[in-house]
């Protein structure tokens, strides 16, 4: 266990990988912003966007210069950091990642261009924007840490700012809805760094500079972590489990989701939904299943069940929504349990179609986010009972709405029929440990065959909802109150800008899903076969694996090897 | 002797016509309707052209079928892979299968590029290169085989394993069932926009109305010529969505509005079935490929678990169920009709709800083993058919409304299309689609021609007497009328006939004895209420308040096509025996059979072909003229005013259970909507806010007074006792956890990093 053979040593420079660009363009842009007067609304957009577009421009030129075949992390640094404990600069990007990295650099400005004209109350876009930038080097800095606590802190990062976008731009409800998203969150995040604290120091040491120590290094952790016994690795995959699931969110930590995107600006929900939601299936597929991946095994048939139960539950409460916009983060809930179904098959095809879900929800999830903020923008309302005759007030937003709705409900041809299917499918023969032979008498194909059934319902309920919704919204003839309204106006100038981009990718995707199944897929590879790994639980650690009082998880089988 | 033509080019077909979605959805509204119309009629004029060229190259080449080389070639294109022979394909087992991990990948081809190049062997100078040697001696055995067309892109590739990535693709399959398909959709859709032209005149969106027929028409030919099951669930969809435009054409009212949502969520619960068929086959099939003659291979080979295959071909069912309006599933179609009326014949007559139909043929090699109907006398597919084809018949006869009736007759003959497949008449089958395609096509245009001269209307007690003021929808209306009432020597008669043969016969000596009879009942019922409706429509006295006219041209010249083909369509496949006793050329007969059936053996099942049998055709139609005889006699005598339904008990009871469409939309709606999801929907959210919502800010609330103890007894009580608490207590009132405000965070940030400490050391000290 302590035997320190991996020497680490300096790679890369900070300056030479382009993804330190992409990462800290944003806040360096929020650090000028911060000298513009805010009576230069004009200038400050400008900077803003054009910030944006830098840390994109990068973003795209990492994604030219990608090595689609490498399956391994480019762009790669590894300085130090922190040597005291040592935690690491470990930057990287692979396949899984660089789907996600792009996401963000490209919603960031379009939510900018978005909010061009129309800042929420109370206005004052030099601090949103700043906002906005901080939030965003945050999440690109989370998808590419590739150290335990960079990734902490960067993940932390993105926390504040938009606690203060939902607490001070936020509806009627902001302060409840605020504090419920950060006290949650945090309390996942403590989940989470007491997991990474007991990785660094349950798992075998390194060599740095001569001297043995341990590792906060993602790449190396799944080889340092094999020591760990079977009941400790159990635990720590809970804390990742409630950790990073309620970031996701998953049943039934997923209280904060409605409060919160239902109190957000607008652009708080599209980034919200967009990126922040993928933080935490992100963690899955990038930290707690590679490195813990016979934990994962074990834990698997429990991932499924809350993902089916999301994805049921969600559907239901949204059935039961008078609130447009609310209705939506429901549906949130609903798609990610998708995305957590796949990977809770921990097969290869199941983390492309998790990394497609991600992004297809992102794309999808988002644009119905700015569709309910210019409906409330224009109405003044969401809910949905005093809406109708979108097509008749707007007729191009009611088409847009219409093909987002198809897109989100899963149709083939656009992006969300291939984050939905493929988990499906991956369900049906998940990679299962041979330790683990039954799940409440259950054996695990025909229980992720019942999964796969039930989320294949799931599909059902989301057509009903959301086709309920655009009858509702969008069919008949406009409510009386409505009927003349003069601020009923069809898409405007800047939406268009923020929104054809998000369409055109919602059908390119749809159509042509190899672009992503192809980036991620050899990563996903990679990702999984240490799933396939001999289990060496059974000699390491002696007595704790059989399963004492302290084994307080439930999967089943408790992780006794053999 | 092997020419390809431009059959590996079909994809044409279905970007012409999505190109022409495109361009009058996004500039349409800038040209007039005649500009617009002609952008879509010349789309699918071209296609329909296209398609005619194509059955031409197909007939030629099943006439010369390739040999050798080219017959390789051509079945590695088909199978998305190197060509197994014979041998190899009994195996059964193809994850073994050496090349299947990189299979589709194109030899000498770049990526994306069209991966197989088909049958280029021009003057047998150039030939395939993985064509040669040890597979010279297969390929001779191929000969006589008429391997289909195929050409296919990369689509997407993924892992399936660890070791294993897979690329799948997209791909075309021109053979004689497709080749057939393009066809019939080609020509009824360029028929319908011809008709719509007049129809939708000054409709408030005819620029819409004609973006969506042309995505209809490309959705539907993708969905025909996919060589996967993937991506026939993609077309399945898309057909779905442009039914659904469609039947919401006119969405200000609400019952258009709810009659495309009906149809789009029953045809989503049918779609659960068709996503685990189309996952359970694939698996079922070794987990390489969605590729269709991959899948049929697998399920033929004996070599999957029989269970495995019920399963799929039952859930792939559950899907048919629903699009081609199979019982409990049909009673979104009906209602579809609140769409216009060319759509009603275009995509809920003619090709949209035979997508089920299609899928059976196409995946018959799953449905045939799984359901084994060679061994069986009776099975869940052909049950199904039969019995929707007789609960719908029975529906037709209590509507009022003339495309209602239309719309159960639909319903009814796809029952019988698919009771075909399940006894094994495949060609029937097939036969049956195409000819109920044209002469129910007809009758739909036919009715829209009605209600175009009666404002509008399609109640049938408004009309009457129409046969003068109309005489060419008379006369097209009549003649499609016998085609589907099965009268010699109409279309319907012959397809009808085969399917009546093909249940008496069965496969394997199993005669579907049962199937038989209810084909035999239907087709007395079908007469009967097709005598009927005619009857109300065209005879006796006009009964509405408009003045009917004869439609124009525009309108009658496709009614005409479109009964030409009902009337004399039966050629297409005439009965072998029937031309040896009327003396006509040997060629003259089975031509459907011979052209269309597929020959390839492991990809098909070798079936049984019922011979024409003249006591079967000669009692079934007279059993029809008895029907008709019956549904005219019934009007024309004046019968319905002793009003036997109110006198007898039993016939009211029937009645009533018509009337109410066997309480089934009631069942789905009052019971499993009402009563079901929607409580259920809001137990959920209650649930969600109340209990789940509720610990949540219990613990807040907890939490809160924990901290305010902690800060009034012991911070500020024991260490600076001095000093009075001042802002905690000040703001009692106010909501839920509203005083934990922006300040505060940091407490909270230090309470957790503390307790992370806390943790940490425990697991330091604990664990090492």
């Amino acid at each position: 266990m302590q035997l320190a053979q991996i020497v680490v040593q300096d790679t890369g420079s900070f300056f030479r990988t382009p993804l330190t660009y992409v990462v800290f363009i944003p806040i360096v842009g929020a650090l000028f912003m911060m000298l513009i007067p805010r009576a230069q609304e004009s200038f400050i957009k400008w900077a803003a966007l054009i910030t944006s577009l830098l840390a994109f421009g990068v973003s795209l030129f990492v994604a030219a210069k990608f090595d689609y075949n490498a399956a391994k992390p480019e762009f790669f640094a590894n300085l130090p950091w922190i040597p005291v404990i040592n935690s690491r600069y470990i930057v990287g990007i692979d396949g899984i990642s660089l789907p996600l990295l792009l996401l963000t650099t490209f919603i960031v400005p379009l939510c900018i261009i978005y909010s061009w004209k129309h800042f929420p109350e109370p206005h004052n876009p030099k601090a949103f924007l700043i906002l906005i930038l901080v939030l965003e080097t945050g999440m690109v800095g989370s998808f590419i840490a590739l150290d335990l606590i960079l990734f902490f802190v960067f993940f932390e990062i993105v926390l504040l700012p938009m606690y203060f976008m939902i607490g001070v731009w936020g509806g009627e409800q902001r302060q409840y809805a605020s504090i419920k998203f950060f006290l949650f969150t945090l309390f996942g995040s403590a989940l989470m760094i007491i997991s990474f604290l007991a990785l660094y120091f349950l798992s075998a040491k390194v060599m740095v500079d001569g001297q043995p120590m341990n590792s906060f290094d993602m790449m190396l952790l799944p080889e340092l972590a094999r020591g760990i016994s079977a009941t400790w690795a159990l635990v720590i995959f809970g804390g990742f489990f409630i950790g990073f699931g309620i970031k996701v969110p998953i049943f039934p930590f997923h209280t904060w989701l409605p409060d919160a995107h239902t109190q957000a600006p607008t652009v708080g929900s599209v980034i919200l939904a967009a990126v922040l939601l993928k933080l935490g299936t992100y963690g899955f597929v990038r930290i707690a299943v590679p490195i813990l991946p016979d934990a994962a095994r074990s834990w698997a048939p429990w991932i499924g069940l809350v993902a089916v139960i999301g994805i049921i539950y969600g559907a239901l409460c949204c059935l039961a929504q008078t609130d447009m916009k609310r209705l939506i983060a429901f549906s949130s809930v609903a798609h990610m349990g998708f995305v957590m179904l796949a990977i809770a098959s921990l097969t290869p095809f199941g983390f492309n179609a998790a990394v497609f879900g991600m992004v297809a929800h992102g794309l999808i999830t988002g644009m119905l986010f700015f569709l309910a903020g210019s409906t409330k923008e224009r109405y003044h309302t969401l809910e949905i009972n005093r809406l109708g005759g979108l097509l008749v007030s707007a007729p191009r937003m009611g088409w847009i709405l219409g093909l987002t709705a198809m897109a989100s409900l899963g149709l083939p041809g656009l992006a969300g029929f291939w984050g939905e299917f493929p988990a499906i499918l991956s369900s049906y023969k998940p990679t299962s440990p041979d330790y683990v032979t039954s799940f409440f008498g259950v054996e695990m194909q025909p229980l992720f065959q019942g999964y796969m059934v039930v989320a294949v319902l799931g599909t059902v309920f989301a057509a009903g909802y959301l086709l309920w919704l655009y009858q509702r919204v969008a069919f008949g003839t406009p409510k009386e109150e409505f009927a003349h309204d003069p601020h009923l106006h069809d898409v405007t100038k800047p939406e268009w800008i923020a929104w054809l981009p998000m369409l055109v990718l919602i059908v390119v995707l749809g159509v042509y899903p190899n672009l992503i199944f192809r980036t991620t897929n050899d990563s996903a590879k990679r990702a999984t076969a240490v799933l396939t790994r001999q289990s060496e639980q059974t000699g390491g650690t002696g007595g704790e694996g059989s399963g004492t009082g302290e084994a307080a998880p439930p999967p089943s089988g408790g992780g006794n090897g053999g | 002797m092997d020419s390809v033509g431009i059959m590996d080019k079909v994809f044409l077909l279905p970007l012409i016509m999505a190109s022409s979605f495109v361009i009058i959805l996004f500039v349409g509204k800038r040209f007039s309707e005649r500009v617009t119309s002609s952008i879509g009629i010349g789309a699918v004029g071209a296609c329909f052209v296209l398609s005619l060229v194509i059955g031409a190259q197909w007939i030629n080449r099943v006439d010369n079928p390739p040999t050798g080389a080219a017959a390789v070639a051509a079945e590695e294109a088909c199978l998305g892979g190197p060509g197994d022979d014979p041998q190899a394909r009994e195996g059964g087992g193809r994850g073994a299968e050496p090349g299947s991990a990189e299979r589709g990948a194109p030899t000498g081809a770049a990526p994306g590029e069209s991966a197989a190049v088909l049958g280029q062997e021009g003057g047998g100078s150039t030939e395939s290169p993985s064509a040669e040697g040890g597979q010279a001696e297969s390929a001779q055995a191929k000969r006589g085989e008429t391997i289909p067309v195929c050409a296919s892109i990369t689509w997407f590739e993924t892992a399936v394993s660890t070791s294993q990535t897979i690329k799948f693709e997209a791909g075309t399959v021109l053979d004689g069932l497709s080749a057939l398909m393009l066809f019939v959709v080609s020509i009824i859709s360029l028929l319908v926009h011809i008709y719509s032209k007049e129809y939708l005149h000054d409709d408030r969106r005819f620029t819409h109305y004609y973006a969506f027929l042309s995505l209809f028409t490309a959705s539907m030919l993708f969905f025909v010529l996919g060589s996967n099951s993937l991506q026939m669930l993609v077309g399945w969809e898309l057909v779905g969505v442009c039914s659904f435009v469609l039947i919401g054409h006119w969405w200000e009212e609400g019952n258009n509005t709810y009659a495309a949502l009906k149809a789009f969520l029953t045809n989503r619960v049918g779609d659960t079935g068709l996503i685990i068929g189309v996952i359970v086959t694939f698996f079922a099939a070794g987990a390489t490929s969605f590729n269709v003659f991959r899948l049929n291979e697998a399920a033929l080979s004996g070599k999957v678990s029989s269970t495995l295959l019920l399963i799929g071909a039952i859930a792939l069912f559950w899907g048919v169920t629903s699009k081609s309006g199979q019982f409990p599933l049909h009673t979104w179609l009906p209602d579809a009709m609140a769409g216009p009326t060319p759509v009603s014949a275009l995509i809920h007559a003619a090709t949209m709800v035979v997508a089920g139909v299609y899928l059976i043929a196409r995946l018959y090699g799953v449905f045939y083993a799984g359901l084994q109907i060679n061994n069986n006398t009776i099975n869940y597919v052909a049950f199904i058919g039969g019995f929707t084809a007789l609960i719908g018949a029975g529906l037709a006869f209590v509507q009022k409304d003339i495309k209602k009736v239309l719309a159960y007759s639909t319903v009814s003959q796809l029952g019988y299309m698919v009771m075909a497949l399940g006894v094994g008449a495949w060609t029937a089958a097939v036969f049956h689609l195409f000819t109920h395609a044209f002469f129910k096509a007809s009758m739909f245009l036919g009715a829209g021609s009605v209600s175009h001269a009666c404002h509008h209307t399609f109640d049938m007690d408004e009309m009457g007497g129409l046969k003068k003021k109309m005489p060419i929808t008379r006369w097209t209306f009549m003649f499609s009328g016998f085609a589907l009432a099965g009268i010699f020597p109409f279309a319907g008669f012959f397809s009808k006939d085969e399917i009546l043969a093909g249940a008496a016969n069965g496969q394997g000596g199993n005669a579907y004895t049962i199937m038989l009879v209810f084909g035999l009942v239907v087709a007395f019922m079908t007469a009967a209420y097709m005598g009927r409706t005619y009857y109300r429509t065209f005879e006796g006295e006009y009964r509405g308040h408009a003045h009917p006219h004869e439609s124009p041209k525009i309108m009658t010249i496709p009614l005409i096509i479109l009964t030409t083909f009902a009337t004399i369509g039966g050629v297409v496949n005439f009965p072998g025996k029937l031309t040896e006793w009327l003396r006509l050329p040997q060629t003259f007969g089975g031509r459907l059979e011979h052209y269309v059936q597929p020959e390839w053996a492991g990809r098909f099942p070798t079936l049984d072909v019922a011979e024409f049998n003249p006591w079967l055709a000669t009692g079934s139609v007279l059993l029809a003229l008895l029907g008709m005889f019956i549904g005219i006699g019934w009007y024309a005598n004046r019968l319905y005013e002793r009003k036997l339904t109110e006198r007898s008990k039993v016939l009211h009871a029937g009645y009533t259970f018509l009337a109410n469409k066997y309480y089934l939309d009631a069942l789905y709606e009052n019971v499993i909507r009402d009563r079901g999801v929607f409580p259920l929907a809001r137990a959920s959210y209650w649930f969600n806010q109340y209990v789940v919502d509720g610990i949540v800010n219990a613990v807040g609330v907890g939490s809160r007074s924990v901290g305010n103890f902690l800060y009034k007894y012991l911070d500020q009580g024991a260490i600076d006792g001095a000093v009075n608490g001042t802002g905690i207590v000040s703001d009692e009132s106010g909501q839920l956890l509203r005083r934990i405000q922006t300040g505060k965070v940091q407490q909270y940030a230090a309470l957790f990093f503390f307790g992370a400490t806390v943790l940490t050391i425990f697991f330091v000290v604990f664990i090492r």
